[in-house]
């Protein structure tokens, strides 16, 4: 899939990077986030320090603000740390790049593009000739079984189909990284329970890899290598799971009940720990 | 269930029908009642006279092509002067939303501006233009103007930061971000002062014409007044509601329907 749109020298590197692996996708190095406003500080994300493998799946779990989607915007470059760096693919992360590209809970496609046409945003981007262009996106549209919708705007869909194309879109550019902020949020079980099985084929696949925000604990232990457990005021790092569990996975599957309620039980002392803290008032 | 859904389907269309009935016959009974109120000898038949005497006049004017003359005048003016108001407006409403220095003093420049109405701008243009043309497109620029600006800064303002943050990591930025994401994104927005602008533009052109007296739709009433032409100013008066009508259901209403149901708004 990726020979579309190289040409010689990005097929060398790579070439170049496929020899290399087992190496860092995403190193993050004490990265914070604290956000300042005229009445109070709030500190978002306390100092994190991780590291990702290429070709990894990685979950980010946690209730709503532990700073996960944070961390993941900071990763996108779409926010500004305020302490630390991050290092994606061997570079410092300095603002957005199209080798990591976000997906929203919202989907973000344009309404006033067809999906054919909202595939193809990216690649008009950087440059791709139209004709060019329609292939890949068709390719990635036939990917993601959308083939149909082309010429379909974002009110004719339903949300699974929403995300499935913006999956397309993302995948189109051919990132690195995949950083997924609660894709699936808004979505109903058995939406969500297919677009798991498509994402887990897409990436065992292209080995992409993705970086999943969920608050969600059997979507975190369905899906991801690693779950990193995420706690509330301040947002920070309690546990990380290896999840050794076969593939495909299924949501029934009682190792993976089991595991998803051991990592429920230090999700829920996560958040027990912080409303004491917030009950006995802010520690300064 | 399927049946349910026929019958409430059937119920629309014919309380449309009755609508479209009801108001039909309002219309005639209006007619006839301006008919008999100017058979009644109430008022002298110089100052107001009935539909059919309006009719009349309204063919005459049409077949001499004095109408078609002056509608074509009218609104051409109205399209030349509205298309460069546009693009002034687009431009501008995009530097002011976009640029927060430009907000704080040319965004409150502008809302001070829309303040005046926008007849008000005819004696400067008349002073500074003379009676011409340029006079008249200068009335619509700045009747349009400041509507449309406004409407274009909000909806960049209101812009969801989702698409912003999607399109900026798909590369994205600077023009090509301004002019392919922020404004289609404020669109349903810009269209909305853009429908401002004209209603503003057309009524303030109308007042214009009065003063420069040519074949045009505001001319043909300030002729009519001076003559003594009741049924032709009635007629005229009758073409300046028609015109206004047909651009608005042919350009502006559907515009506005597309974008909102294309962007979800009518779900």
């Amino acid at each position: 899939m990726r020979v579309q749109i190289m040409n010689e020298d990005r097929i060398s590197l790579i070439n170049e990077r496929e020899d290399q692996s087992n190496t860092i996708a995403v190193s993050i190095r004490g990265v914070s986030k604290t956000f300042v406003s005229t009445r109070k500080i709030v500190q978002a994300l306390h100092p994190v320090d991780l590291e990702v493998a290429t070709g990894e799946f990685v979950c980010f779990l946690g209730p709503s603000g532990c700073g996960k989607s944070t961390l993941l915007s900071i990763i996108a470059g779409l926010e500004e740390a305020s302490s630390g760096s991050v290092w994606a693919n061997g570079k410092k992360v300095k603002g957005p790049g199209t080798d990591r590209i976000q997906l929203f809970q919202e989907a973000a496609l344009f309404p006033w593009l067809d999906v054919q046409h909202n595939v193809e945003f990216g690649l008009k981007q950087i440059g791709i000739p139209a004709k060019k262009r329609r292939e890949i996106a068709q390719k990635f549209i036939e990917r993601v079984h959308l083939t149909g919708f082309e010429r379909s705007y974002v009110h004719q869909l339903s949300g699974g189909m929403r995300q499935r194309a913006a999956i397309a879109r993302a995948l189109a550019i051919d990132p690195e990284i995949l950083l997924m902020d609660e894709p699936f949020g808004a979505l109903d079980a058995l939406t969500r329970d297919r677009l798991h099985v498509e994402v887990e084929s897409i990436w065992s696949q292209t080995r992409k890899t993705i970086l999943f925000v969920t608050h969600n604990v059997r979507e975190a232990v369905a899906l991801g290598d690693r779950v990193i457990v995420f706690a509330p005021r301040p947002g920070r790092i309690v546990e990380e799971f290896k999840i050794d569990l076969p593939r495909p996975r299924h949501l029934e599957d009682h190792n993976l009940v089991d595991k998803a309620a051991e990592i429920l039980q230090v999700l829920k002392a996560g958040m027990i720990d912080s409303e004491e803290e917030s009950l006995r008032g802010p520690i300064h | 269930m399927a049946q349910s859904i026929n019958l409430s389907r059937q119920r629309t269309q014919s309380r449309w029908w009755l609508k479209l009935l009801r108001q039909i016959g309002f219309f005639l009974i209006l007619l006839l009642a301006w008919e008999g109120l100017a058979r009644s000898g109430i008022w002298p038949s110089f100052l107001f006279v009935g539909p059919i005497d309006v009719a009349t006049s309204l063919f005459s004017n049409l077949q001499s092509g004095v109408l078609l003359t002056a509608i074509l005048t009218s609104v051409s003016r109205l399209a030349v002067g509205y298309f460069t108001s546009a693009v002034l407006g687009i431009s501008l409403g995009l530097f002011i939303g976009l640029n927060r220095y430009a907000k704080e003093t040319l965004g409150s420049l502008v809302l001070g501006l829309q303040a005046l109405p926008s007849v008000c701008w005819i004696p400067l243009a008349l002073l500074w233009f003379g009676l011409s043309e340029n006079a008249m497109y200068y009335v619509v620029i700045m009747g349009a103007l400041f509507s449309i600006i406004l409407g274009v800064e909000a909806g960049v303002r209101h812009t969801p930061p989702v698409y912003l943050k999607a399109a900026r990591n798909m590369g994205a930025k600077g023009l090509n971000l301004a002019f392919f994401v922020v404004l289609p994104a404020a669109l349903p927005s810009i269209i909305v002062g853009l429908k401002q602008g004209w209603t503003f533009a057309w009524r303030s052109l109308m007042a214009a014409e009065l003063l420069y007296v040519t074949v045009s739709l505001g001319g043909l009433l300030e002729e009519s007044r001076q003559n003594i032409e009741i049924s032709q100013m009635f007629s005229v008066m009758v073409v300046i509601i028609i015109v206004g009508i047909l651009i608005d259901s042919f350009i502006f209403s559907p515009l506005e329907r597309t974008v909102r149901t294309r962007w979800g708004f009518d779900q």
